[in-house]
């Protein structure tokens, strides 16, 4: 690592109110933007104006090129769309459209789409964002060719140079670029869309036209009165069963898991092989496959039903899905069914994974198999397993699959837009995939992202994995 | 089988008395001598108890493997039997079918004229292939640079991808669909194959926790020599880092196979004509209200269908994931 974060220091670099390294373990670059506007030189400084004349000036001409294409690329782009765009941003449209007075002429107008123009707004943002980085890449850029070009008397570092640098030292800009890119337009962007989503009226009755209503969305969804659809009690009924649901599934799976695991890697039990394949059957087939056909078979008329009856065990169906509590558990029970194969396979090689002579000490000193268990066993698998159950426990909070496929939220009372095993997330799907109340879901979506937050950061802050990144290196 | 074993354990307890009875000897000769004759006889009674505690502990850990398995199986070979179903409609009397026929099968594919299987099949096919081809590059580059090189905003990156996890999912998919619109990709066969691609492979290089993870074990001391040899880091990460990273990397690519055939949240919100449609949708469509009493059997033929390659797939993923748990350097 040394490598890489030796800068060579050189004493002509301005080395004021430098630290070491940073938290990323690397020296911070002495070419900041502060240091560029106040001890560059004229051409420098007006590469914060022209983008890439400083280059262009020290003969750095593709890359002086391409810095100034791009300013001119956003300052068209401005003129054409984008700043029609962010002057949309404030009102989201008022214009229905239809047929209007215009000049004194009636003329069909097509009328304003909110959703698009908060998109296109949202879009605009982002690009100016890219764009002040842009600017601080310029003029960070002219000023290392001016202090190269000084260094090396008067040559700066040619284009061929730089493609060099690009597969070495400076690989990681290649290599992440294209995921980065990836990552910003179709996870953060639509992320940032919904956040300010639920600070709309995007609902079933506002369509397209919408506006900007602040904290109105998340009232609602707070308010104590039972009358509307959406209200406080329902909200903490759901979180409720939400975070019991996390919980119970989370640790009956670990446990059940560990025990099966626990018992196939017994030294006398046989056939360890093909066990494991008998309970990793359930993993290869598709989760929606196996849920699909759960919930048939656990129907009124389903075959379970229809078994039992026709053994004679019971009277009447079994009420699976149509009883709160019957419907909680079934979903506990069948998520244990897809789940604990999971932890049978995580378990398996971790348990193999102990050192045999921590055991062998502990048999010569006399532990009986629970001191063994309690002692050796459990410690190294939970230090092991601490992060794989946080990212379970935020995987069950967000675990759609299994209760939309299984049991669709139902039962649920007349009236609520949440049934009784209905989870956050099921909820908000309903919210918006169903309903078209966007800003409710977007705003059960934060929530689930606050509750999240809050358990994963103690949780993760306090396990030995995050403190310690390089404890097994 | 288990008789031998437990004779070879008490082998191994006698000769553990006997190194007891070694150290004693510097005592005196005759405490050793009643004391190897005490614990002999009470090693023979504890093995008697043990060795029979075992076998019952045996029998009792095999019934009870036995019983989960017939639990975890029976799902599975019901879909599996009822796939072969004369009866095509859901609720039937038995629990088994009466009347088997491979009509299901054939029909599947013969018959377009409600769905058609074989275009959806195809679909995922092609995104399922790219997205496996993307997603394995985006995710090792990420954990490359993550794991290995050191640079401004890298914490920053992996707090960022660790609180984007955090934020369900679902809640950007209508968005997304805005996004795609914006681009023209909604409509038409082609472009929305494309949008189907981008929407699962591109945000994949915030999974890199997993691959990061396994480089991590791989030790510093070869990249440093490599590069004392005069390797750039391209050559490091192309020549030492991947070879080493094979059995993740398979991994990694039959996981980003297998997304496009287990999703239906996001292809539900892109695919709006069934012309589109994934398998999955196409398997979530027949248990519609419409088509469920004639389709049933139609679904289970083809959750098989689904199901065969998937578990083949997952046998090579299984074995590559627990190669690779052992850490990346043998020895």
């Amino acid at each position: 690592m040394s490598s890489t974060t030796a800068t060579p220091a050189k004493a002509a670099r301005p080395m004021s109110r430098r630290r070491k390294t940073n938290k990323d373990g690397v020296a911070p670059s002495p070419y900041t933007v502060r240091a560029a506007l106040s001890q560059g030189s004229l051409t420098t400084k007006l590469s914060a104006l022209v983008f890439g004349l400083g280059n262009l000036a020290h003969k750095q001409i593709v890359k002086g090129l391409v810095l100034l294409a791009g300013e001119i690329l956003f300052i068209w782009f401005m003129a054409a769309d984008g700043a029609h765009n962010l002057a949309m941003l404030p009102s989201l449209g008022d214009n229905k459209g239809g047929k209007q007075l215009v000049d004194g002429f009636w003329e069909y107008v097509p009328g304003d789409n909110s959703v698009v123009i908060l998109l296109y707004g949202v879009c605009t943002v982002a690009i100016c964002a890219v764009f002040v980085l842009w600017w601080a890449l310029a003029v960070r850029s002219a000023y290392k060719a001016e202090c190269q070009a000084r260094e090396n008397g008067g040559r700066a570092p040619e284009l061929l140079d730089d493609l060099r640098d690009l597969r070495d030292g400076k690989v990681s800009n290649l290599l992440m670029a294209l995921p980065t890119l990836g990552i910003v337009v179709f996870t953060i962007l639509p992320l940032i869309f919904m956040i300010s989503v639920a600070f709309t009226n995007y609902d079933q009755d506002h369509v397209t036209l919408f506006d900007w209503t602040g904290l109105d969305t998340f009232k609602t969804v707070f308010s104590g009165n039972a009358t509307g659809d959406v209200n406080a009690p329902l909200f903490f009924s759901v979180l409720g069963w939400t975070l019991t649901w996390a919980f119970f599934a989370t640790f009956l799976n670990f446990f059940f898991g560990l025990f099966m695991a626990m018992i196939i890697n017994r030294k006398t039990t046989h056939g360890k092989g093909f066990w494991r394949a008998v309970f990793s059957m359930s993993i290869a087939v598709p989760q929606f496959v196996s849920l699909l056909t759960m919930r048939t078979m656990l129907q009124p008329q389903g075959a379970i039903n229809r078994m039992l009856m026709s053994w004679g065990w019971i009277d009447q169906s079994l009420p699976f899905f149509t009883d709160t509590t019957w419907a909680r558990v079934t979903v506990i029970v069948i998520n244990l069914w897809v789940g604990i194969p999971y932890t049978i396979m995580q378990v398996t090689g971790i348990l193999q994974n102990i050192p045999a002579e921590q055991y062998e000490a502990a048999r010569i000193d006399g532990a009986n198999w629970w001191q063994i268990f309690t002692k050796i066993t459990m410690p190294y698998i939970i230090f092991v397993l601490t992060p794989y159950l946080i990212t379970t426990f935020t995987g069950n909070v967000n675990n759609f699959n299994v209760i939309y496929l299984l049991s669709q939220g139902e039962p649920s009372q007349v009236g609520q837009s949440a049934g009784k095993t209905d989870l956050l997330i099921t909820w908000l799907y309903k919210l918006t995939v169903d309903r078209g109340d966007y800003n409710l879901g977007a705003v059960i979506g934060i929530m689930t992202f606050i509750v999240l937050a809050v358990v994963a950061l103690i949780t993760y802050r306090s396990s030995g994995s995050y403190k310690d990144e390089e404890a097994f290196r | 089988m288990s008789s031998a074993v437990t004779s070879a354990a008490a082998a191994g307890k006698s000769g553990a008395a006997s190194a007891d009875v070694s150290t004693a000897k510097a005592t005196s000769t005759k405490a050793t001598s009643a004391k190897a004759t005490s614990t002999k006889a009470q090693s023979h009674g504890f093995m008697h108890d043990q060795r029979r505690r075992r076998i019952a502990g045996d029998i009792a850990t095999h019934l009870f493997l036995a019983v989960m398995a017939v639990i975890w199986l029976v799902p599975i070979v019901w879909v599996f039997f009822e796939s072969f179903n004369k009866n095509t409609a859901p609720y039937t009397d038995s629990f088994f079918p009466k009347e088997y026929t491979l009509g299901n099968y054939t029909a599947l594919f013969t018959d377009r004229s409600v769905m058609n299987f074989p275009r959806m099949f195809m679909n995922t096919l092609i995104v399922a292939c790219f997205v496996c081809v993307i997603s394995v590059f985006f995710v090792l580059s990420v954990a490359y640079c993550m794991s290995r090189l050191r640079f401004r905003f890298r914490r920053t990156f992996m707090n960022v991808a660790l609180i984007l996890g955090m934020f369900p999912g679902i809640m950007a998919v209508t968005a997304i669909y805005f996004i795609l619109k914006a681009m023209k990709l909604t409509e038409g066969s082609a472009p929305v194959l494309i949008a189907l691609i981008l929407v699962y492979a591109a945000g994949s290089g915030a999974g890199f926790y997993v691959m990061k993870g396994y480089m991590d074990t791989i030790p510093m001391s070869l990249d440093e020599a490599a590069l004392i040899d005069g390797c750039t880091r391209w050559q490091v990460f192309t020549k030492i880092i991947i070879p080493i990273s094979k059995p993740m990397i398979v991994y990694q690519a039959i996981t980003g196979f297998l997304t496009p055939w287990l999703d239906f949240v996001m292809a539900k919100v892109i695919c709006r004509t069934q012309s589109n449609y994934t398998v999955a949708l196409g398997l979530w469509l027949m248990l519609d209200k419409e088509y469920i009493q004639t389709w049933y059997a139609r679904f289970a033929a083809g959750a098989v269908l689904v199901s065969i390659p998937i578990a083949i797939l997952f046998i090579v993923m299984q074995r590559f994931y627990q190669e690779s748990m052992s850490g990346s350097v043998k020895g």
